[in-house]
């Protein structure tokens, strides 16, 4: 992959991302909204050609209504609008404003990726759950690092007894079955888990169960740069370990730690879906991709929905692009220092 | 009286549980024709079977034992039934009681004695004759204490075990210590046991190690349609034609016509789905309305048998805390404790929506503790009042509570205490429905500003909190019933019932509306004039319904299916639903 394509793909993370970071906005709905007269509600796209075969300036769909059964049936088309008022959602956590990017003025529904079983909007809980999903990749990231970081240098810098028990600690967490075990701590964390605790959860566990790989890392880094010579000849002059450490040591494991980065928050977005389908994650009604996907354990859904694979689907370009990136950084830092 | 109800939480192990019920003068009897017995009660629409061809069932874990005194779970029923005769059986379809291995019945005036008269010519399927003899030996088994067959609390009547007595080869005397109100239910899921294969055993302190998996079919027989044939580990237990059943068609052809049945073990509903579709298995048990609606699609016998004796309900945790270090739970006490708050949450509930979505229209909405599948018990005059926001909030307001918006303009309740009310709802993870049915209260539950958080929880967890630890709030579950009579259920609504789940261990009954319940239960018991006795249970059920120790949400449909030429697939809400009948199954030339 040549460099232009890489920073193609660079740029485009950075735009999901935004994308992700302001969902109130560009989710129609309520994440956790029920509407519950369009149960699995297929995706309805927007159309300029009605029925009758005349063409429309303003994007338009067929809304959504419910007979009494709860059997979906075509209406009249409604236009789309943008930046229409709507549900009240948040900005950063303190903001809030009552702007979306789309919608319908009449209050008709529009689902662009469909509904879950209770009728809720999918593309709103895809966006909503995606940023749980990410984030917690991310932080869980950041978590990992610092632990393996620490430990790494630790064990790499100062080697010895200290440095061996260190790695096999490693080792250890590195053969534990986690997913097991975590279902085995969930029956004795506490009932009363807000939302913001489990994400919580989420992000510590993560990033406790991947520091070890990281740590061994670090360590090996850290070995060779302890031997470089203008790390011994600062030796030599009397600088302290605190001072080689900070000034020759540590730096040197950056680029390694990017590189791993990237690579490590696809793969903490992947397992906090694994953790949220086994349901170990975000309860309900809160959305991440994980418990999204979750609905995909039942084969009836697995046969009859296509629209439920919509959260997998998006998994896949998103962690090209971090596979991408990776790379990328890998190019321009990684080979430095290994 | 100590009583049983098996009743399943969760996973529904159906096991059968016996009462008591309507002990009339005079027994039912079996029919005779050519010499030989023909059994009565059957539907009329039975249709006269051809020989031969093997029925594959899918069983979702292998049986634990072959021994019908020891089986407490549903799959080692499931297959053992198949083998074993009793003396009285109830008709799963009928839900009433028929003429099994005895082939007539009475019952003294005081209907504490029964006297039964057993079919002759009985052999056991390695063609050894059954007699009074057996009847004896399998009641002594049953009823010893060191057996601890889980079923013999059921005959234990008030306080005091069944006394059987031989009068001679074909008539065996039966006293109970009182009347008994569900009369000869007793006697069904009580299998007749072979003495001359079991008594050497038995009298030598080895029951418990006697048919086990490991034994081998010669070492096994039953009064049952089918006898074993081979049991191999981890995949399949094979059933053969029992050449010496006693029953016959009504054309005087021997049942059963089948040659075999073959149970395969399939761990998921869904992969027993998909071995349906691909042709490996010809049943279908316990579907649930969404897979039920894929198989519709594929040709299958599909078989909507109406409300099934599983029940839902929202139970709020009013257990005694004292000495357990729960403080917000018992803080959260006070809400739960107040009728008024349970009644609101119940009026706030759109169970239609449970319905709609949960269960795709196969399922009922219930506001009382007999579900519609219990025909003959169900009291039809109590109230099922519609979803209102406005009563709830008046039932609220009533009891202290407040009623105000947030600032996201979301209601909040608040208590007299100004404390909001908020609590967790815990439920099973593995239960697709249950999880969206709680999805469904929370939201409804927001409109009246109760903040409910839902906590799946792995299923033995659940229980464990549930049952041991009391650590919840509030909690999704089921519950079936296994026989359609009211004392199926009197471990959960007796105050000291093994199963009063809302409040265990109650030592003494902690309300008076419980207090009545538990005489009317005791008078249940003990009435055998059938109308008296749905009298007293309406008035249970009228009780339990206005005080809504918890709140019932639905009875899903007993959904089955099998392949379009099974004749005589007839599923019924009993358990087993699809095999009770399995002498009749065949297949379509």
């Amino acid at each position: 992959m040549n460099a232009k394509i890489k920073i193609g793909v660079a740029i485009a993370l950075l735009g999901c991302h935004l994308f992700i970071l302001f969902p109130g906005f560009f989710a129609p709905y309520n994440p956790i909204e029920q509407n519950r007269d369009f149960p699995y509600r297929p995706p309805e796209l927007p159309r300029l050609r009605d029925a009758a075969g005349n063409w429309h300036v303003r994007p338009f769909i067929y809304a959504a209504t419910g007979d009494d059964a709860g059997t979906p049936a075509r209406q009249a088309a409604v236009p789309i609008h943008f930046f229409v008022s709507g549900a009240r959602y948040q900005i950063a956590g303190s903001l809030h404003s009552r702007y979306h990017l789309f919608g319908t003025e009449n209050g008709a529904r529009v689902f662009l990726l469909g509904t879950d079983e209770l009728g809720r909007d999918q593309l709103s809980r895809l966006l909503y759950g995606a940023r749980i999903s990410l984030f917690a990749g991310i932080l869980a990231t950041a978590l990992s690092l610092a632990i393996g970081l620490a430990v790494g240098t630790f064990a790499g810098y100062y080697g010895g007894v200290a440095g061996a028990a260190v790695v096999r600690v490693a080792d250890f967490f590195i053969a534990l079955p986690w997913i097991y075990l975590l279902l085995a701590v969930r029956a004795f964390l506490p009932l009363r888990l807000g939302a913001g605790w489990s994400f919580a959860v989420i992000v510590i566990v993560l990033g406790f169960i991947g520091w070890a790989r990281q740590a061994r890392i670090v360590r090996s880094v850290v070995l060779a740069a302890r031997e470089r010579g203008f790390v011994r000849a600062a030796r030599g002059f009397g600088a302290s370990d605190f001072y080689l450490l900070r000034r020759h040591v540590v730096p040197q494991t950056f680029g390694v730690l990017l590189t791993q980065a990237t690579i490590l928050i696809p793969q903490y977005v992947i397992a906090e879906t694994t953790l949220s389908f086994f349901g170990l994650g975000m309860s309900e009604p809160h959305a991440s991709i994980g418990n999204l996907l979750s609905a995909l354990q039942h084969y009836d859904v697995l046969v009859s929905y296509w629209w439920m694979y919509v959260p997998a689907v998006v998994l896949v370009p998103l962690c090209l692009g971090y596979s991408a990136v990776a790379s990328a950084v890998h190019d321009r830092f990684g080979k430095a220092y290994l | 009286m100590r009583k049983r109800s098996f009743l399943a939480l969760g996973l529904l192990l159906f096991a059968r549980s016996v009462a008591p019920n309507s002990a009339n003068v005079e027994g039912g009897a079996g029919r005779s024709e050519s010499g030989r017995l023909i059994a009565d009660a059957r539907p009329a629409d039975d249709t006269i079977g051809t020989y031969g061809g093997r029925l594959v069932v899918p069983l979702r874990s292998e049986p634990k034992t072959l021994n019908p005194v020891l089986a407490a779970d549903n799959y080692s029923r499931d297959v053992i039934w198949r083998t074993m005769g009793d003396l009285i059986h109830i008709n799963r379809f009928t839900q009433q009681t028929e003429s099994a291995l005895a082939l007539s019945w009475q019952v003294s005036r005081d209907g504490r004695r029964y006297t039964l008269q057993l079919r002759p010519d009985l052999k056991f399927s390695d063609g050894h004759a059954a007699d009074a003899d057996d009847v004896i030996f399998s009641f002594e088994v049953y009823l010893d204490a060191k057996v601890n067959s889980p079923q013999r609390d059921l005959l234990v009547v008030g306080g005091k075990p069944i006394e059987v007595r031989k009068i001679d080869a074909h008539t065996v005397e039966f006293d109970l210590s009182q009347p008994y109100g569900a009369g000869e239910r007793i006697f069904d899921s009580i299998a007749i046991l072979p003495r001359h294969l079991l008594e050497p055993g038995y009298r030598a302190g080895k029951f418990s190690e006697m048919w086990g998996v490991n034994a081998r079919p010669i070492q096994i027989a039953g009064l049952g349609p089918f006898k074993l044939k081979e049991f191999v580990l981890g995949q399949r237990v094979v059933l053969e034609k029992n050449p010496y059943y006693w029953k016959q068609d009504r054309s005087g052809n021997t049942l059963p016509y089948l040659s075999e049945i073959i149970f395969v073990f399939i761990p998921s509903a869904d992969s027993e789905v998909l071995r349906f579709q691909s042709g490996d298995v010809d049943l279908e048990t316990r579907l649930n309305a969404q897979n039920f609606s894929l198989l519709g699609e594929k040709g299958a016998q599909l078989v909507d048998g109406g409300s099934s004796l599983e029940y839902s309900f929202l139970c709020f945790n009013q257990n005694d805390l004292r000495g357990r270090s729960l403080p917000e739970v018992s803080q959260r006490q006070e809400w739960f404790a107040q009728k008024n708050f349970r009644q609101a949450v119940s009026l706030a509930i759109d169970r239609q929506a449970l319905v709609r979505l949960v269960y795709k229209n196969r399922a009922e909405a219930l506001w009382g503790n007999v579900t519609p599948g219990i025909k003959l018990w169900r009291d039809a005059a109590l109230p099922a009042p519609a979803r209102s926001l406005d009563k709830a909030r008046e039932l609220l307001r009533a009891a202290g509570f407040r009623i105000s918006t947030s600032s996201d303009g979301t209601p909040v309740l608040y208590d007299s205490h100004n404390q909001p009310v908020n609590f967790t709802l815990a439920t099973s993870s593995s239960n697709a429905e249950r999880v969206k049915m709680a999805a469904l209260i929370q939201a409804d539950l927001q409109e009246l500003g109760m903040r409910v958080q839902v906590v799946p929880l792995e299923f033995r967890a659940l229980l464990d909190r549930v049952f041991q630890t009391y650590d919840y709030d509030a909690c999704l579950m089921s519950l079936a019933s296994g026989d359609a009579d009211p004392t199926a259920d009197i471990n959960v609504w007796r105050s000291n019932g093994a199963q009063h789940l809302w409040h265990l261990g109650e030592s003494k009954p902690a309300s008076t509306w419980e207090s009545e319940v538990d005489v009317l239960l005791d008078q249940q018991l003990i009435t055998t004039d059938t109308a008296e006795r749905r009298r007293v249970y309406n008035r249970v059920q009228e009780i339990i319904a206005e005080n809504a120790p918890v709140v019932f949400l639905v009875s899903p449909h007993m959904l089955a299916a099998a392949k379009p030429g099974l004749g005589n697939f007839r599923p019924a809400v009993m358990e087993p639903p699809t095999l009770w009948n399995a002498d009749v199954l065949y297949w379509k030339k």
